[in-house]
């Protein structure tokens, strides 16, 4: 299973890379586009929306199904990725590289509460089993 | 625990995604689902259908059955082999199951039906044969696989995975079918390709599908027969029509014979029925993915995806909705996805035929 030691994740299944100013980048895990399958659409959130921890922000579809993305924590949209937009399939070939948006958090201690990847390692191996 | 057709271990030696599909451990994709949906358009794809059923109905009466249990007109079957599509509607007029049906001789024909609906359907057979004293014996055969092979190099791998076929393929016309040996060779399908659908002892399947293999087939998932068969404009039971609807109002009014004085179970109800609405082919003009239950806005009122999803052959969205009559191909309707309004397209269906774009 592809989960790189560096970044961080939530039970929604998205990573979260911290970067070095302190803001966020997010996209959806390995897992996550693998359970979905080949991706037709992805929707980004605007720069400058302010997101409440857990809201819904951006659509993934595959060609079986919708799926919500949801904030790692609270904070406000910084930047959204326009290239994943035009080319969904990015993020079948490449889930780390093709991020959704960046966000800076409200409270940077926030970013304590998500998990490491051996956390998430642990209750992905519990979904599939 | 769930059933497993006969190419079960097949399909996990292929690496495929398996999935529970109505009770039954299908493979879903082998890898990538848009992949098989174009190896299916420009190649040959190979499908695992066994969990569909195939009915054998034999006995005397078996014409004078079909012709009062099912809503097209079996007497349209005279040469042997012929198939034909229909419903099988209840007493409201509701459809209870879509199938095939391949006449081969005046005291045999041999059904097809869906996997899901199968125990209903057999039930509800074998309880019309009794109350109108047909005397007919009802045969499922779960000893046989079904494996469709679809594609524009379909003949050619059949021909080459079955040494002898060739004599048949090349006299085998749309919606016929033949028998050689145990097998049992029908021209159909699912995809809107030139295909078969071959039916195979149970034991015989993995060699079968193997040589298929060889011969250029590529295996393709459930997820890619659902593109393929929205491409091709075909309804899915349980998702496009169900007890609930009207075939007039699902786009199966043509599989409805109302031309003959033929009494068949359903037809009264919908002679009574007043058709209000209709189904009809949807192209998504915004970007976004139409899928099944989202309300539609037309002028007339709103209408119902029952069928969407994304074109790998178009690359755009499409959909069957039932909306209401009078809307006609061209207008400009509202679809509701999440919060927003998208702007979709009336169109006629299918979508895709032989590879190429309709619309």
């Amino acid at each position: 299973m592809n989960i790189p030691a560096d970044l961080k994740y939530t039970p929604s299944h998205e990573w979260v890379r911290v970067e070095a100013d302190g803001t966020l980048t997010v996209g959806i895990t390995h897992h996550a586009q693998d359970l979905l399958g080949d991706m037709v659409f992805i929707e980004t959130p605007a720069t400058g929306r302010t997101l409440a921890k857990g809201e819904e922000c951006a659509v993934v579809e595959s060609v079986k199904a919708a799926s919500d993305v949801y904030a790692p924590v609270a904070g406000e949209v910084i930047a959204a990725n326009a290239d994943v937009e035009a080319s969904p399939e990015s993020v079948n070939r490449d889930a780390y590289s093709a991020w959704m948006f960046k966000m800076k958090p409200s409270n940077p201690a926030d970013v304590a509460g998500l998990l490491d990847a051996a956390a998430y390692r642990k209750l992905v191996e519990s979904e599939v089993h | 625990m769930l059933k497993q057709t006969p190419l079960n271990a097949t399909h996990r030696e292929l690496g495929a995604k398996m999935v529970d599909f109505g009770g039954w451990d299908m493979p879903v994709n082998y890898g990538s689902q848009i992949e098989e949906h174009h190896a299916v358009r420009s190649g040959c794809g190979l499908f695992d259908v066994s969990h569909m059923l195939p009915l054998d109905i034999r006995g005397a009466n078996v014409r004078a059955f079909l012709r009062r249990l099912v809503a097209n007109n079996v007497d349209k079957l005279q040469v042997s082999g012929k198939a034909l599509y229909s419903c099988m509607l209840n007493e409201a007029g509701g459809v209870i199951d879509d199938l095939i049906l391949y006449f081969m001789d005046e005291s045999w024909f041999r059904l097809v039906v869906n996997a899901g609906t199968a125990e209903k359907d057999l039930a509800w057979m074998e309880k019309m044969n009794a109350d109108w004293g047909m005397g007919l014996m009802l045969t499922p055969r779960r000893d046989l696989a079904m494996i469709a092979i679809q594609g524009p190099n379909a003949v050619q791998a059949l021909n080459e995975a079955l040494p002898g076929v060739d004599s048949i393929t090349a006299n085998l016309k749309p919606f016929n079918a033949a028998a050689m040996g145990e097998m049992f060779i029908a021209r159909t399908g699912y995809t809107g390709e030139d295909g078969f659908e071959v039916m195979v002892p149970a034991k015989a399947a993995p060699f079968f599908w193997k040589a298929l293999m060889e011969a250029g087939g590529t295996p393709i998932g459930l997820g890619a027969r659902d593109t393929l068969r929205l491409e091709a404009g075909m309804n899915l039971y349980g998702q496009d029509m169900d007890e609930t609807t009207s075939p007039l109002e699902s786009g199966l009014a043509w599989t409805v014979d109302l031309k003959t004085d033929r009494d068949f179970v359903g037809r009264a109800a919908l002679e009574k029925s007043e058709v209000t609405k209709q189904l009809a082919g949807l192209l998504l003009l915004d970007r976004g993915v139409l899928r099944s239950h989202q309300k539609v806005h037309t002028q007339y009122g709103e209408g119902e995806i029952t069928s969407g999803t994304f074109s790998p052959t178009m690359q755009q969205s499409i959909a069957l909705a039932r909306i209401p009559l009078g809307i006609a191909p061209g207008a400009e309707v509202e679809v509701e996805i999440r919060d927003k309004k998208l702007r979709a397209k009336v169109v006629k269906y299918p979508f895709v035929r032989n590879g190429k774009v309709l619309i």
